[in-house]
């Protein structure tokens, strides 16, 4: 799932991926991502500061991820 | 007992205030944050949200500040989608007996509500430009405080 300007950037709010068996957590996700075209490298940057949440709890990059996890990436939050 | 919710509609503070306390004697005092949509230069305000998690964030918030303060109670409504300056976009209430914990835990909540609760602002502007508003530091470092 994407929010805010990474969904729009990515013109997806919502996808559902195989991944290859090598990808075990969030970072792995993240490297995966940025080989998927011009959009993900470049929104995917550590300047960005996406942020990540695996089923709806906040994660870090060494977050382990499994089949069928939810995995959410965001912009910072701007809320209140 | 919290009450936590996120949605489109206006609140209302005094009807929020009344329910937070209905049918009880305990309370000394209740703190009341409200923000509101600031600024001359822009037309409108979108706000977008994580439908799920972000109530279970703030649901998680108001368990911490209730625990901390030995809070009577606390209200948590955060507004989603399109805003005009001088609407209300977020109340706070803390209900304890006594003042301190009460404005303290007020201010506990809503700097973390800022810093731990998926929402995301776009700001529209007079000629119809628009831009989403990044994230302050400050913001981070007044959660921290805590």
């Amino acid at each position: 799932m994407y929010f805010a300007w990474l969904r729009e950037r990515l013109g997806s709010s919502s996808e559902r991926v195989a991944m290859p068996l090598d990808v075990s957590d969030v970072a792995g996700v993240v490297t995966w991502l940025r080989t998927r075209g011009p959009a993900f490298a470049a929104a995917f940057v550590p300047e960005n500061r996406i942020r990540c949440a695996v089923n709806q709890e906040f994660a870090r990059p060494d977050q382990p991820v499994h089949a069928n996890d939810e995995v959410a990436f965001f912009p910072p939050l701007t809320g209140g | 007992m919290a009450t936590v919710r996120v949605q489109a509609e206006a609140f209302e503070v005094s009807a929020e205030m009344a329910a937070l306390t209905a049918g009880r004697v305990d309370v000394g005092g209740i703190g009341c944050f409200v923000g509101t949509v600031r600024g001359a230069d822009i037309a409108a305000l979108e706000l977008e949200h994580f439908p799920g998690m972000t109530e279970r964030a703030m649901a998680a918030i108001a368990a911490e500040a209730e625990a901390r303060w030995s809070l009577l109670g606390c209200t948590l409504i955060h507004r989603v989608g399109r805003l005009v300056p001088g609407e209300g976009i977020v109340l706070v209430l803390a209900a304890s007996a006594h003042r301190q914990a009460a404005l303290d835990a007020t201010g506990y909540l809503i700097d973390w509500l800022k810093t731990s609760a998926p929402f995301w602002k776009k700001e529209f502007r007079a000629d119809g430009s628009h831009s989403w508003v990044a994230a302050r530091d400050a913001d981070d470092a007044a959660a921290a405080r805590w």
